[in-house]
């Protein structure tokens, strides 16, 4: 009698078990279903999408697993995607130049001023992104006071202008994706310990090796965090290159949209698109892990 | 290109017109026509008459009164690509794409005729088309006009900053002076940037002409772009440009230069290049499955009252395509009586050209150039 008592414990225990450990996947359920629906069924969209070619009539398409579409995208767009990694690159160093010491200001030296610094520098998110862009349009623009005072000092003549040119598109760049580098930076400086750096001063080191050997490898998760978040987006954007650009300073971005919408090419804008979001994994990739990782965000 | 902002969107995206622009009814006419269905109306900005005081369109507020049927209107077509490739998957599906009348330009419409996304006129219904102008009732996108009516007619020509360019800009070789080097914008409408360098070259675009043709006048705006005389590539946006000065010349629009000067001191010009414009039409059509049809064609029938194509030209500034509007506007405006950008004379309508029908082949190969020529592919 004894070891069926026993017995119905160790089922009803077994039991107990059994919906312990499904208790996780419950909890993962809602994700994992928002993945499969908002991930999963576009991302095999686009796969399939990619192979397809044109049928009768404009945006009509059948599968013929034409995988030379990928080819002829790459071949025919090189220009742009080339560009889109240079000026995502740029913009990047640009951002982790300025944010650095912002971050490290708001981190260490802002004292009651640190909340009022961070809503500061979060603000421009409450007002849209195209709006932003549009109006750095008009500041950069004819009647802009960049320009008036650049003219005013003889630097630029009156035929020269700063939009339509790359450098509008790569400030564009680095002004929207400031603050997605900014804030993983402030986070990682922020939780330094501050007697990390008096001992290092006790050790001798001065302010610059201090900052060099104790503060910099300490905030790396984020500047790892901070550039891919940059990096990523920026890559990809078509809106500053569309807005602040010349035809000579499109992006892969704006050659995805153009095939969309005005060549109707749907498996030229899928093949991109995948070729675009391959290319970024590999080098996220490759950054993340020469980087590391065990401390990021 | 599908971002086109243009300073009175903007305006209304910052509240400036306010969502009651969005209708174009008082409290008062919704609640008396409120049983009936309202007919939702898609068509371009700045293309029906407002009014800003009482923030209405007041023609449409006139046929609410006369006839009982609500409309509910939309400003929502800011390009012919993107509004198309929107509704795209509705349309496909045939489903009601929420939508009972839509505006989109010719050869545009001509796709969705010819995909079939549109529903047949019931002429009963629509006893006004007698009023359409000759020239306009039988084009090559739907002959007899039993699926699309003409809302305005389009021209492209040049348009300048007067203080910049005193003489007026006639030709190819006017705009791309050196002058306006770097100042330079073009359509994004590829119809008619190309066309009008192409009849500049000597072809007529109306006629079938070869691959080659096209190909020399895409040649010729790269060179343009290389060299640095061509800004940008854009649509409706480059009148922001013209007013703020980042643009001194551009291919562009005659009704917005029109509209541009009512609010600018007459600071721009336009003209016809001597080679020869391009025309087109922005047209009314029923989707498919609307379910409002009948109500949607006494609103196209109402815009073909002469009289009510005339305050809608007084506003609009672009051709109208409806015969007497000419003596209507008499009592609407008298100075637009003799606007030939409102009612072209016999003399323009000979130098203005309606770009030919493209093959599907053609029409994917000539948008990948034009699209590659400006950055995009």
């Amino acid at each position: 009698m004894s070891t069926a008592l026993l017995h119905t414990g160790t089922h009803e225990k077994k039991a107990v078990l059994k919906k312990k450990k499904l208790i996780p996947y419950w909890l993962l359920a809602p994700g994992i279903i928002w993945l499969i629906i908002f991930f999963l069924v576009p991302i095999y969209q686009l796969i399939s999408t990619s192979t397809q070619t044109q049928g009768f009539g404009i945006g009509t398409y059948v599968q013929t697993y034409r995988f030379s579409n990928f080819a002829d995208a790459i071949s025919s767009s090189r220009a742009q995607l080339f560009r889109s990694f240079e000026y995502a690159f740029l913009a990047t160093v640009f951002a982790l130049i300025i944010s650095y010491p912002l971050a490290y200001a708001v981190a260490f030296k802002s004292g009651r001023w640190k909340n009022t610094l961070l809503v500061l520098i979060v603000a421009p998110f409450f007002c849209s992104f195209l709006l932003r862009t549009v109006a750095w349009e008009q500041i950069l623009g004819e009647q802009g006071l960049v320009i008036k005072t650049l003219r005013f000092l003889h630097i630029f003549s009156a035929q020269d202008h700063l939009t339509a040119t790359p450098f509008a598109v790569v400030a564009g760049l680095t002004y929207n994706f400031l603050p997605f580098m900014t804030l993983p930076l402030y986070a990682s400086l922020e939780r330094i310990d501050i007697r990390m750096m008096e001992a290092s001063g006790d050790l001798y080191a001065n302010a610059i090796t201090t900052f060099r050997r104790v503060t910099v490898p300490l905030s790396m998760p984020g500047v790892v965090a901070g550039t891919l978040l940059t990096f990523i987006p920026a890559a990809g954007d078509y809106i500053n290159a569309e807005l602040l650009g010349n035809p000579g300073t499109k992006m892969i971005g704006n050659v995805i949209e153009a095939r969309y919408l005005a060549i109707v090419d749907y498996p030229g804008a899928a093949a991109l698109s995948l070729i675009l979001m391959v290319t970024i994994l590999i080098l996220v990739m490759a950054y993340v892990k020469r980087a590391g990782t065990e401390e990021l965000v | 290109m599908s971002i086109e902002i243009s300073r009175r969107n903007l305006l209304k995206a910052t509240g400036g017109l306010g969502a009651a622009s969005l209708l174009g009814l008082s409290s008062e006419e919704m609640a008396n026509a409120a049983s009936a269905k309202p007919v939702r109306f898609a068509n371009w900005s700045l293309y029906l008459d407002y009014d800003n005081k009482s923030k209405s369109y007041p023609t449409l507020v006139d046929f609410t009164k006369k006839t009982g049927i609500p409309v509910k209107y939309m400003e929502v077509v800011d390009d012919n690509d993107t509004f198309t490739a929107k509704v795209t998957p509705q349309l496909k599906l045939k489903k009601d794409i929420g939508y009972d009348i839509v505006v989109l330009t010719e050869w545009m419409a001509a796709r969705w005729i010819g995909g079939k996304y549109v529903t047949k006129f019931d002429d009963a219904k629509i006893p006004n088309k007698k009023n359409v102008l000759p020239y306009l009732l039988n084009r090559p996108l739907d002959p007899g006009r039993h699926y699309s009516l003409p809302w305005a007619g389009i021209i492209a020509g040049f348009a300048w900053n007067k203080q910049r360019t005193p003489k007026g800009i006639q030709s190819m070789e006017q705009l791309f002076s050196k002058a306006n080097k770097g100042k330079i914008e073009v359509l994004s409408e590829m119809r008619d940037t190309i066309g009008l360098i192409m009849m500049w070259q000597g072809v007529d675009i109306a006629k079938p002409f070869s691959q080659d043709k096209f190909m020399n006048a895409i040649d010729y705006l790269q060179k343009m772009i290389h060299d640095g005389f061509i800004r940008q590539v854009k649509g409706q946006s480059y009148q922001e440009d013209l007013i703020s000065g980042d643009a001194t010349a551009v291919i562009g629009w005659s009704g917005d230069i029109n509209q541009l000067n009512l609010q600018n001191n007459n600071q721009f010009g336009f003209a016809i290049p001597e080679s020869g414009g391009t025309f087109s039409t922005d047209n009314m059509m029923i989707p498919a499955l609307s379910p409002n049809k009948a109500a949607a064609e006494a609103v196209i029938n109402y815009y073909y009252d002469p009289m009510v194509a005339a305050r809608v030209a007084n506003y609009i500034n672009y051709i109208c395509p409806v015969g007497g509007a000419q003596q209507a506007m008499e009592k609407v405006n008298p100075k637009q009586v003799n606007n030939k950008l409102i009612f072209p004379d016999a003399a323009m309508w000979k130098n203005l050209h309606v770009f030919r029908d493209l093959s599907q082949a053609e029409q994917i190969s000539f948008a990948t150039a034009f699209q590659k020529a400006s950055g995009n592919a």
